[in-house]
């Protein structure tokens, strides 16, 4: 087997005292798209950043192939504010995610332009591709993303709560674009998702975070009612209805009362 | 109009109309008038502070831009840019006030760093000029690409990039500043450095052509100031301010009218391919 896209070795991370992250290790083989879910308050985006190199963790580390972790993980972050009346075009965006770290103006260069093109057509944003970025749809704006943190070919690619603004249709186009190109570019996609019905269909793999703890594997090797009580800590139970999983905290006399997931129903 | 005197002017007058569009473009893509404005004003401070001692008042204009800049930048670090900006601002003003108060006969020279002296422009002041817009424009070159990323996308641009790009912009404005406010004053430079750049990004959808655009608005804004100034003998400050907002306005009226009959094209289109249109 070829090395790993991205492993993560025992990463604990403490912020202010409280113990954000606990102990999570997991590998994601080179291609494929794995889900990191958790409900707010998990630890998602604190794993990312630990991921991304903005975090360093109190005990434990993440390897990546590559020397530079800039250039081998592209990144599409959850909150981006784009302007309407901004002028930059999907495509100039794009083409910034090939060279925006560059120094110097931009010589024109057919290569480049290329290499932009086919991002856009890969992603399927070519029709709307020289609409100003702040005028277009969220979904619209989540594939110019997808294509400006893929168009310097990195081997992983990080996407934070990206379907959280989207209406269904358009969450699962995303899901599904992704995991094509995962397939067929031998990418790596990790998304973070406090709902994972979206994408149970395309998931290859599942990182379940509750409480800091991690559980990691094929989705439905996961998601079940053992599993998740033992990482959550007291009794869970994983419902299936019509195709859709819904995760509901069980009844348990002896969990303690101050726990949050306590006496309330989680629907995934 | 072009006589000698006021070929220092002119010369002057377009160094500024340049690095002004150009950093403008940057101040109004990211958001960040509010800077454009304390800066110029707070560096004011600096002036009054070297006519006090007896220094030059480009070098107290920039020492005074420059610490500004770094106190923003410092303040604004965790917590609100604007906060930040506003104390910085009100603390150098203040600080202004001071060294007028110490000073004497000081009002006409701080009349004209208000609002600017660009037909009085001497030779002596040319040269520092000329090298700073240098400067300015190499070192915006430079940055073009990472600060156009970071402007637009700042999360995903401190992943790629680590270093302070957002400090190296401050400063930049500093740079303009000092070189800017002796000519048009700094009331003023507020106007060239935001209404151009505005204007230009309605006109334009592609950032180097709004960029080109940005200085193409502030270079008229300015001959045509400093020609209507020399003729009326009225303030060019008032000039380049209504120029500014007139441009504005004029692009915003044909961005309107473009995306208007961008969806009438929309609708009579549909109805040619038969589709229904809610347009009776």
């Amino acid at each position: 087997m070829s090395a790993p896209a991205l492993q993560v070795e025992s990463v604990t991370v403490e912020l202010g005292g409280r113990r954000i992250l606990d102990e999570i290790s997991f590998k994601l083989p080179p291609g494929g798209l794995t889900g990191l879910i958790g409900s707010n308050g998990a630890g998602k985006t604190t794993l990312m950043r630990v991921i991304l190199g903005q975090l360093t963790p109190t005990r434990g580390h993440v390897q990546i192939p590559g020397a530079d972790r800039r250039r081998s993980v592209g990144y599409v972050p959850q909150k981006f504010l784009l302007d309407p009346d901004m002028p930059l075009r999907g495509r100039d965006l794009v083409a910034l995610g090939l060279d925006g770290h560059r120094l110097g103006l931009p010589r024109p260069d057919r290569v480049r332009r290329e290499h932009v093109a086919e991002m856009l057509a890969a992603v399927g944003a070519e029709s709307f591709a020289d609409t100003r970025v702040g005028r277009l749809s969220g979904g619209e704006q989540q594939r110019i993303l997808i294509a400006h943190a893929l168009v310097s070919r990195p081997p992983l690619l990080l996407l934070d709560e990206p379907l959280a603004n989207l209406d269904l249709r358009s969450a699962r186009e995303v899901v599904d674009l992704l995991a094509t190109i995962a397939r067929e570019q031998r990418l790596s996609v990790l998304l973070s998702a406090h709902e994972m019905n979206a994408l149970l269909p395309a998931m290859d793999r599942v990182v379940y975070l509750a409480d800091g703890r991690a559980a990691c594997g094929p989705a439905d090797e996961v998601v079940r009612s053992d599993v998740l009580t033992r990482l959550y800590g007291h009794p869970v139970e994983v419902l299936r209805v019509h195709g859709r999983v819904i995760v509901v905290a069980g009844d348990s006399d002896e969990a303690e009362p101050s726990h949050p997931h306590h006496h309330h129903a989680e629907a995934f | 109009m072009f006589s000698s005197f006021m070929v220092n002017a002119w010369i002057v007058a377009t160094l500024v109309a340049i690095v002004g569009g150009a950093i403008g473009f940057f101040i109004v893509l990211r958001g960040s008038a509010f800077i454009a404005h304390a800066i110029p004003n707070g560096a004011f401070a600096g002036a009054a502070g070297a006519t006090l001692v007896g220094a030059s008042t480009l070098l107290g204009l920039g020492t005074f831009a420059v610490l500004g800049a770094l106190a923003i930048s410092l303040l604004g670090r965790r917590g609100r840019r604007d906060v930040a900006t506003a104390l910085a601002l009100v603390f150098m003003l203040g600080l202004g006030s001071l060294f007028l108060s110490f000073g004497v006969g000081y009002a006409n020279s701080a009349f004209s760093l208000l609002f600017g002296e660009v037909l009085g422009i001497s030779t002596s002041q040319l040269l520092p000029t000329i090298a700073l817009s240098a400067l300015s424009l190499l070192v915006l070159a430079m940055m073009w690409r990472p600060l156009l990323l970071a402007s637009v996308l700042p999360e995903s641009a401190q992943v790629r990039n680590p270093f302070r790009l957002e400090l190296a912009f401050l400063l930049l404005v500093a740079l303009a500043t000092t070189m800017t406010v002796p000519v048009v004053g700094t009331t003023l430079i507020f106007s060239l450095m935001i209404g151009p750049a505005a204007a230009a990004r309605l006109l334009s959808a592609r950032p180097t052509t709004a960029l080109v655009l940005s200085i193409s608005i502030a270079l008229v804004i300015v001959w045509s100031a400093i020609a209507l100034s020399y003729e009326t003998y009225w303030p060019i400050g008032f000039f380049v301010g209504a120029a500014s907002i007139s441009v504005f306005m004029l692009a915003r009226a044909w961005s309107r009218i473009q995306t208007a009959m961008a969806s009438v094209r929309r609708i009579s289109h549909g109805q040619k391919l038969g589709y229904e249109s809610n347009v009776s």
